[in-house]
C-alpha cells in the first residue's frame, strides 16, 4: 500500500515536471498592461493598433517636405532611397517599379512602417496626426486618396490598395491553410 | 571518417606534378595571403628565430593575411561608401572549413548597427499568453540553453545573377550573404512555456530594437517551435553588435530576415501582421506580376568557392572545393561537373554534415588546359535538388530579386581565368 502510494507520488511528480517544466522556476518579471502599451506599436490590416487621430493630404505635403524629401525625392520619386509613387502597371514588365502605389497590399502597413521606422534619422518622432497626414500624402501621390482627402483610424483600413490581390502565398506557409489541416 | 578512399585520394594527389599542385593552390586559398617577399626556395634560407611579440589580451590575424568583408548596396551597386551600404559580404574565396569567422559573418542591417547597453535591454513577451513577461539578458543566461551550428542566409544571396552575370564578380559578390556560426541561446519552446502561450495562437511577431524596428510574422509550426531559439552567444562569445547584441532570434533554415536581431519583443497572435518586410520587401515578384509571399524557407544550394570568380588556375591537378547548405535539413550529396553540366561526379563531403548548416565539399580534378565550365549541384536529405539556371528562371522569372538558388557556373578560359557566367 505504502509503496503503491510512493509510486503514485513519483509518477505525479514526473508528470508535473514533464507537463510544465518551465513553471517550476521563475524567470523574468510580469509585464504590466501600461508598459506593454508603450511597446505594442504594431498595426494590422483590420486597423487594430491604429491610434486616435487624423491627417490631411495638405498637412502631409508639408510633413513630407520637412522630413522625407531628402531621401525619397519631391513627390516620392527620384530620391536616393525607395521610390514611393508611380509604377502601377509595371509589375509584369522586365523593369518592374515597386512603390507604395504599385506594390504595397495594405494602407495600414504604411502607417505602421512610418511610425516604427521613419524618418530614418529619428524613427517614431512624428506625431500621430503628422503620421496620418504623411500617410495620406503618399497615398494621394499614388491617386489612392484625393488631393483634398484625409485619413484616420477608421478610414485607413477601408482603403483597398491597387495591388491588394497581387500576392500568392507560398504553399508551405499559406496563412489561410497552414493551421487548418488538422 | 578517414576511409580507404580518402587515403587513396591523398595518395593520388601526392602523385600529381608538384608544379600543377602549387599552381592550383596559389591562385586560391593561399591567395588570401599577401606574398610580400618571394617565397624561400630552399631550406638553406633559414628564417630568423627569436622572441616574438608579447602575448596579448586577444589575438589578431597575421599581418600577411588580408581578408575582409565587402560592404555593398544592392545588385550591381558594389564598392560603395560604407554609409550607403545595406549589407556586407563574407569572403568565401578566402575561407576554409565549415564555420565562418565571427567578424566575417555576413551582415544585413536595415538601419545600421545599434549600440545597445545590455543592462538597458529587455525582451517583452505578450499577446495571447497567460503571463506577459519581461526578461533581461541575465534572465536569459540563467535559463537552460541550446548550442547549434546553423547557416543564416539573406534572401538576397545570389541576387547579382538574376538578369545577367558580370564576369568580374567573385564568389564573395555572388554568394557572400550566407554564413555558418555556432549560436547559443534559450529554446523558443522554453520561453513559450514560461509565458503560457494560448492554444489558439499560431503566429508570433518578432521585433527588433534597431532604428528600423524590423518585425516579421513567424508561423508556429512544430518545426519552428522545436528549433528556434533566442541567442545571446555566437561562436562561444556574446553576440557581436552587427549580429544582434545582446540577443537575436535564430531560425534554423529560414530567411535571414526572420532571425530578428536586437530582439526586443515577441507577440503571440492568430495570424500574420502583414508588416512592410513580409509584404513590400521580402516577397518574390514572378513573371506574371504576382508576388510570392511567405516563402520563408531557404532553399537547397551550393557554390564552388575554389576555384571561383577572378581566380586563375594552372593545367594539371586542381582541387575543387565549395560549400553546400539547405533549409530543409542535411546535405545528402554534392555533384560537380567540370564539362558544363554534361557529366556529374559526386564530391566528398567533409564531416560533420549538420542539419541546416553549411558543409564543405571537395573533389580532385586534373584540368587539361582547355576552356570549360565548372558547376556544383546539391541534393538534401529530403531529396530537394538545386535547380539548373534554365529551369529555375522558367519557374521564377528574372524579377524575383530574392531566393535565388540556381546552380552557379564558373567559366575557365584557355589561360585558366575563372569568370562568373549564367550557365
Amino acid at each position: 500500500m505504502s509503496s503503491h502510494n510512493n509510486r503514485l507520488v513519483a509518477a505525479a511528480l514526473a508528470l508535473g515536471l514533464l507537463a510544465a517544466p518551465a513553471s517550476a522556476f521563475d524567470f523574468g518579471r510580469p509585464a504590466t498592461p501600461e508598459e506593454i502599451k508603450l511597446w505594442d506599436i504594431d498595426v494590422t490590416p483590420d486597423g487594430k493598433g491604429l491610434p486616435v487621430g487624423s491627417g490631411t493630404v495638405a498637412q502631409g505635403k508639408q510633413v513630407f517636405a520637412d522630413n522625407c524629401t531628402a531621401c525619397h525625392g519631391d513627390n516620392g520619386q527620384g530620391g536616393i532611397k525607395d521610390r514611393l509613387a508611380g509604377g502601377q502597371g509595371t509589375l509584369a514588365s522586365s523593369a518592374p517599379v515597386k512603390t507604395v502605389g504599385s506594390f504595397w497590399p495594405y494602407a495600414t502597413t504604411l502607417y505602421d512602417y512610418i511610425h516604427r521606422a521613419m524618418p530614418y534619422p529619428t524613427p517614431g518622432s512624428l506625431s500621430t496626426d503628422d503620421t496620418y497626414a504623411v500617410t495620406a500624402y503618399i497615398l494621394s501621390l499614388n491617386g489612392i486618396v484625393p488631393p483634398d482627402g484625409k485619413v484616420d483610424k477608421d478610414s485607413l483600413p477601408k482603403i483597398k490598395m491597387p495591388n491588394r490581390d497581387g500576392f500568392i502565398p507560398d504553399p508551405e506557409f499559406d496563412p489561410a491553410k497552414l493551421f487548418r489541416k488538422k | 571518417m578517414t576511409s580507404k578512399t580518402q587515403i587513396e585520394s591523398l595518395q593520388r594527389r601526392a602523385s600529381v606534378s608538384r608544379r600543377g599542385f602549387l599552381g592550383g593552390l596559389s591562385a586560391g586559398v593561399l591567395g588570401a595571403v599577401a606574398t610580400e617577399a618571394a617565397a624561400a626556395q630552399t631550406l638553406a634560407e633559414i628564417p630568423d628565430r627569436g622572441p616574438g611579440a608579447d602575448l596579448g589580451a586577444h589575438s589578431e590575424r597575421s599581418r600577411f593575411v588580408k581578408i575582409d568583408r565587402i560592404p555593398e548596396a544592392g545588385p550591381g551597386k558594389r564598392n560603395v561608401d560604407p554609409s550607403d551600404a545595406i549589407n556586407s559580404k563574407t569572403p568565401h574565396q578566402k575561407l576554409v572549413g565549415n564555420i565562418t569567422p565571427t567578424d566575417l559573418h555576413y551582415e544585413r542591417s536595415h538601419s545600421g548597427v545599434p549600440d545597445i547597453d545590455p543592462a538597458q535591454h529587455h525582451l517583452l513577451i505578450h499577446g495571447l499568453v497567460q503571463k506577459p513577461l519581461v526578461f533581461s539578458v541575465d534572465d536569459l543566461k540563467r535559463m537552460p540553453s541550446v548550442t547549434r551550428v546553423v547557416f543564416i542566409e539573406c534572401t538576397g544571396n545570389g541576387w547579382e545573377n538574376w538578369k545577367k552575370a558580370d564576369p568580374d564578380l567573385t564568389v564573395q559578390n555572388t554568394h557572400g550573404l550566407v554564413s555558418t556560426n555556432e549560436w547559443t541561446g534559450v529554446p523558443l519552446k522554453f520561453l513559450i512555456g514560461l509565458a503560457g502561450k494560448e492554444k489558439n495562437s499560431n503566429w508570433m511577431l518578432a521585433e527588433g530594437g534597431d532604428g528600423a524596428g524590423v518585425d516579421r510574422s513567424i508561423p508556429l509550426t512544430d518545426e519552428i517551435v522545436n528549433e528556434a531559439f533566442v541567442a545571446y552567444g555566437q561562436n562561444g562569445e556574446p553576440l557581436r553588435p552587427a549580429h544582434g547584441f545582446p540577443m537575436r532570434l535564430v531560425m534554423p533554415g529560414f530567411e535571414g530576415n526572420l532571425n530578428i536581431k536586437w530582439l526586443r519583443r515577441l507577440k503571440f497572435g492568430t495570424e500574420p501582421l502583414m508588416t512592410r518586410w513580409e509584404t513590400a520587401r521580402y516577397t518574390q515578384l514572378l513573371a506574371n506580376g504576382k508576388a510570392r509571399q511567405f516563402q520563408l524557407r531557404m532553399e537547397t544550394n551550393s557554390v564552388i568557392t575554389q576555384p571561383s570568380g577572378t581566380m586563375q588556375i594552372q593545367p594539371g591537378y586542381n582541387i575543387i572545393s565549395g560549400l553546400a547548405w539547405s533549409g530543409h535539413g542535411k546535405i545528402a550529396r554534392v555533384e560537380i561537373s567540370t564539362d558544363g553540366a554534361k557529366i556529374w561526379k559526386q564530391a566528398q563531403l567533409n564531416q560533420p554534415v549538420l542539419s541546416k548548416a553549411q558543409v564543405r565539399f571537395q573533389m580532385d580534378w586534373v584540368w587539361d588546359g582547355k576552356p570549360t565550365r565548372i558547376v556544383s549541384r546539391a541534393t538534401d536529405e529530403q531529396g530537394n535538388v538545386q535547380p539548373d539556371r534554365q529551369s529555375f528562371i522558367a519557374a521564377m522569372g528574372t524579377n524575383a530579386l530574392f531566393h535565388y538558388n540556381a546552380q552557379q557556373t564558373w567559366s575557365i578560359d584557355e589561360a585558366g581565368r575563372v569568370r562568373n557566367v549564367l550557365a
